[in-house]
């Protein structure tokens, strides 16, 4: 095509659904047909606003960008950022930006978005009070934050929720503010909102509702609130999260039509009261509706390019499921919340005040269809019973049923994703369906997530269908006859179970003789530690003969490094008892070296702080006091943390602390495809949070009941029952054998919740193989586990007397200098790491 | 790796046995920090900053050396970036790349080469 008779294509407004508009017309038409030009008021290329709360994590600019400025090079699209577009000459068909660049367009795509609305109270315009919308908006939030110590965050809704959380998260007491009767007003009923706010509330948030904001009072900057029932509330910072208003001035000042509450009206097509003019995303008013999720933005943006390369779409309406994230409380709406769509829909409800959870669901008058629901405290449901009213499967004779919750537990089952008919959606963000991704699976050949997500753009929006993703694959493979293996990486063409049996078999005791033997290339940062914990659960040497720099880090200098570079030190105390001596040791050590010191979530003592040099000859001191490694480092036993049992407590049935110093010790030091922890309780009580366990004991009046398989972190999951009543013996028997089948056959960095949900059958299985010996190898189990633990010894207490070991541990190879760029600044007494820039005083 | 050509200087950081086989150990420069690596596998050697440019780390040097696709590169320790030992650019993300040296080594030491003097 002549460049003459190319489209003039210009976009006002470069956020996430203009830059989905860009992404898909290239996609479809390549940059033959059109010249594309973009506008952004914002200094850098469109990010993700939807996780604008993980820059608060961590996450950094370009952790959050949806291209690189480089792309739109590449696709020959002129990107102009920080320049707002002030002007629109309909009659000349130009727009002008407010530097005063003027362009031609045969169509103009407005995507301009929406701004935080800020309600006209008196005092908002003080240093001080934020809103929550932008990069610079969190950048400035937190150099504020330095200084607060109390935030109020004004809006209780979906995005009030989650500044407040951010807030929280910088450190600030926080209050949050609604005009309401209840939290979430729009998604939530009045009972799903009093169990969400009793569950903030149980996280330190203040929750005030019914209050209408008339001052933020303060010289200068906030120091109070005042509200119209006469109430009040000192804070001295304040975020307004109280709803959003669209972008529509540049639309409003060149005549076209737009709503009375705002917003640029459009028709099905997305069409503006001028046909050459589009409105997509936040900006756009459809059927008196203002859409502010990035879904249907993404929808609007596929329809237009439709349309313009010739095809005809619709939009039409859009479901408004949501799931909020990061406030540590699980929250979901999906479909018709509140029932409303259908006459005598009926509602089914479970309120567990104890658990702290509520689920209700909306079914249709004859019961066959799910119309919508919410869910407050566990939407583990979330992703199925969007499925199920989406695409109308049939319910259960007892629609409670699906809302019950871990049921089918003992066989492991559940709906299967690979049964959904084909145009189920699995990906709500960039609309893709169960038979797209099935084609790139089955007839493309892709066997892993991340082609996956590159073909077909699945899960990677809010990536909440990743799991499905994983399933579906699973699943999809298994349909085929076809195992699925889970490679470890480029260098081994095979799963880590695999690798095991290799290495035992052939006795390969290092990293170069596997490479060498079944590998490929020079390994990597992948296949380096999988190998290296498969050595260790093999043949349990020493981790640092021979195979230090095939160790992550952490493993690598026996420490787990933090910011800054230094190092944490945590001596193994089993089954948290120490004696008096030892904790002033402790006390004395970090004086010596000058580190900061915590008791940890795990019943021991962390001395942080120590520089990589100082290390082998803290860990001297602690040997010569009796200490050993904690394996705080290591995919290895962390804690066997105890209750302090029939000794002392009244209810105690048992010696929970002798039981468990007696398994820490037998376990210590036992490398595995990720950490384990365990936990002895004497009584039901369960003071020991052993259910929270990679294995969990509890005293009952005849014995023990082992639970296994239970965590707390990311995804916390409670210890399933594997027996019950048992005495020491037998109990150290079944562990034995799980923990060996654990580590023989589970993935790399699996912890054993998601192993055994991944097994077949289940929970049932793991007994049979376990208790009931089903498989025959119960003896084999038992002695493997043995040989482990007969070769034990405190690696640390090595490194201490080896001197060709102990000059690992330097900064530089070619002078004694420490690392000049490790700083600490006195923090309630103690040292903690300087953030960079940061000078002496003095 | 920048070419042996367009080095003033050679300095001679420390015995090849002071570096650990395939990994790296640290180099003081002046007020630089210089991670070398001692690549036994490829039977090469490589020097990069010691700095990550994710969160300006001197960390680089504790990094885990590998290969991709035959390119070596080393992972950083703190949030695993990993950089091309050859062109210093970040493979897996969008860092910006890190400064490389020429390595030499003669008589049983190890040589970096710098540009300036
Ligand atoms: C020190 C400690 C926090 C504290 O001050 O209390 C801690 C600190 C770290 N935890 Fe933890 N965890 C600590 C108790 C816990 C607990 C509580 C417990 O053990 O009862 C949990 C939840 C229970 C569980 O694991 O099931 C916990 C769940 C995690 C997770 C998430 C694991 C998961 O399966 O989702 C990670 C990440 C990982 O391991 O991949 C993690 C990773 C980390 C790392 C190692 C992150 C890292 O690589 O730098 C932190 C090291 C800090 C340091 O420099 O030492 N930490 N961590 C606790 C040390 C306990 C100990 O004595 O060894
Ligand atoms: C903290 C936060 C969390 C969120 N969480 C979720 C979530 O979990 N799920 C969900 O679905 N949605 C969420 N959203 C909403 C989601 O981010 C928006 O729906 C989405 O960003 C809308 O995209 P957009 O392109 O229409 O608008 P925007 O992303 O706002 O982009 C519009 C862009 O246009 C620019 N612009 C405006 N006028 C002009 C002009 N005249 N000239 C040049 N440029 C202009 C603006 O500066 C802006 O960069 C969240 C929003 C925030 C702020
Ligand atoms: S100690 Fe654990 S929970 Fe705390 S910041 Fe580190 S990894 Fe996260
Ligand atoms: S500091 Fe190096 S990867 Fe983050």
């Amino acid at each position: 095509m002549k460049i003459s008779d190319r489209k003039e294509i210009v976009v006002v407004g470069n956020g996430m659904v203009g830059y989905k508009f860009c992404e898909k017309l290239v996609a479809k038409q390549g940059n033959e047909a059109f010249n594309i030009t973009v506008f952004g008021e914002e200094p850098r290329p469109a990010y993700d606003r939807v996780q604008l709360s993980s820059y608060f994590a961590g996450a950094d600019e370009d952790d959050l960008q949806m291209a690189p400025e480089e792309w739109y090079e590449e696709k020959g699209i002129a990107l102009y950022t920080g320049e707002l577009a002030v002007d629109l000459d309909r009659k000349h068909k130009t727009v002008t930006s407010q530097k005063g660049r003027t362009v031609t367009y045969d169509t103009l795509i407005l995507a301009t978005g929406s701004s935080a609305f800020v309600p006209p109270i008196d005092g908002v315009d003080k240093d001080g009070v934020f809103v929550y919308r932008t990069i610079e908006d969190l950048e400035a939030i937190t150099k504020y934050a330095a200084g607060a110590s109390k935030a109020a965050v004004i809006g209780g809704g979906l995005l009030g929720l989650e500044a407040a959380k951010s807030a929280m998260d910088l450190g600030l007491k926080t209050s949050v503010i609604e005009f309401a009767p209840r939290l979430m007003p729009r998604q939530l009923d009045e009972i799903g909102a009093g169990a969400l706010k009793t569950a903030l509330e149980g996280l330190d948030l203040e929750i005030l509702l019914n209050k209408n904001t008339t001052l933020i009072g303060g010289n200068g900057t906030p120091e109070y609130l005042d509200f119209a029932d006469g109430g009040h509330l000192e804070a001295d910072m304040v975020i307004i999260s109280a709803g959003i208003r669209p972008r529509d001035e540049l639309a409003k000042k060149a005549g076209l039509e737009v709503g009375e509450r705002g917003g640029i009206i459009v028709d099905d097509q997305l069409q503006t009261s001028d046909s050459d003019i589009y409105a997509i995303g936040e900006s756009a008013l459809h059927r008196g509706m203002i859409y502010g999720l990035v879904a249907p933005g993404y929808e609007m943006a596929d329809v237009v390019v439709e349309n313009l390369t010739g095809g005809e779409e619709k939009f039409t309406e859009f479901d408004m499921s949501t799931k909020l994230k990061l406030v540590g409380v699980d929250v979901a709406s999906f479909g018709d919340a509140f029932g409303e769509s259908e006459e005598n829909s009926k509602k089914v409800i479970i309120d567990n005040k104890a658990k702290g959870v509520y689920k209700r669901i909306n079914v249709s008058d004859d019961g066959d269809r799910l119309l919508g629901g919410m869910l407050v405290g566990d939407a583990d449901d979330y992703n199925m019973l969007l499925q199920i009213a989406q695409n109308g499967f049939s319910l259960p004779p007892d629609p409670v049923d699906l809302i019950i919750g871990d049921r089918d537990e003992e066989s492991g089952g559940g709906q299967k994703v690979y049964e959904f008919p084909d145009n189920s959606i699995i990906c709500s963000c960039e609309s893709v369906t169960k038979g797209e991704i099935c084609d790139v699976i089955e007839e493309e050949g892709k066997e892993d997530i991340d082609s996956i997500k590159s073909c077909t753009n699945a899960g990677t929006g809010c990536s909440g269908c990743v799991p499905m993703l994983d399933d579906l694959l699973t699943q999809s493979m298994e349909a085929r006859g076809r195992e699925v293996r889970k490679v470890i990486c480029e260098h081994f063409d095979y799963t880590r179970q695999e690798l095991f049996d290799i290495i035992k078999v052939k006795e390969i005791h290092t990293f170069d003789e596997l490479l060498d033997e079944v590998g490929q290339g020079d390994g990597c940062e992948k296949c380096k530690p999988a190998v290296a914990s498969l050595l260790a659960s093999a043949f349990n040497e020493h981790v640092l003969e021979e195979r230090d720099t095939i160790q992550d880090t952490n493993d690598r200098f026996l420490a787990n490094i933090q910011r800054g570079g230094t190092y944490s030190v945590i001596p193994r105390v089993p089954g948290g008892e120490i004696t008096p001596d030892k904790l002033i040791t402790i006390g004395e050590l970090a004086k010596k070296y000058g580190l900061y010191t915590k008791i940890t979530g795990g019943q021991r003592i962390n001395m942080m702080g120590a520089r990589v040099d100082q290390l082998p000859d803290i860990w001297e001191d602690l040997i010569e006091a009796g200490f050993e490694s904690g394996h705080a480092y290591g995919k290895a036993l962390r804690t066997v943390k105890s209750c302090v049992g029939s000794t002392w407590c009244r209810y105690g049935l048992h010696e929970s602390v002798s039981f468990a110093i007696r398994i820490e010790e037998r376990y210590r030091g036992l490398r595995a495809p990720h950490k384990l922890k365990g936990g002895v309780s004497g009584c039901v009580r369960e003071c020991a949070e052993a259910q929270a366990k990679d294995f969990g004991i509890i005293a009952t009046e005849e014995g023990w009941n082992l639970f296994v398989c239970g965590n707390g972190g990311t995804n916390p999951q409670h210890a399933k029952l594997l027996a019950t009543d048992l005495d020491e013996e037998t109990l150290i028997k079944y562990l034995d054998r799980f923990l060996m089948f654990y580590i023989k056959t589970a993935e790399h960095l699996n912890r054993t919740s998601t192993w055994l949900n991944k097994m077949e059958g289940g929970l049932g299985y793991l007994k049979k193989v376990v208790v009931e010996d089903s498989l025959g190898i119960g003896e084999e189990l038992e002695i493997e586990m043995q040989q482990l633990i007969n070769v034990y010894s405190c690696e640390w207490k090595e490194v201490v007397n080896n001197p060709e070991l102990r000059e690992r541990f330097t900064h530089f190879v070619n002078s004694d200098d420490v690392d000049p760029s490790v700083k600490f600044k006195d923090y309630r007494e103690q040292p903690v790491p300087a953030p960079a820039g940061w000078k002496e005083k003095g | 790796m920048q070419a042996h050509e367009n080095v003033k200087k050679w300095f001679k950081a420390a015995r090849v046995e002071d570096f650990p086989k395939n990994g790296g150990a640290c180099v003081k420069y002046r007020d630089k920090q210089i991670a070398v690596f001692n690549f036994t596998r490829r039977g090469e050697w490589f020097a990069c900053q010691n700095m990550c440019p994710h969160k300006k780390e001197m960390a680089l040097a504790r990094g885990m050396i590998g290969e991709s696709k035959g390119e070596p590169k080393v992972a950083c320790p703190f949030h695993k970036k990993a950089f091309s030992l050859c062109s210093g650019e970040n493979i897996n993300g969008e860092e910006e790349p890190v400064t490389t040296y020429p390595v030499k080594v003669e008589d049983g030491y190890v040589y970096i080469g710098l540009t300036t003097d």
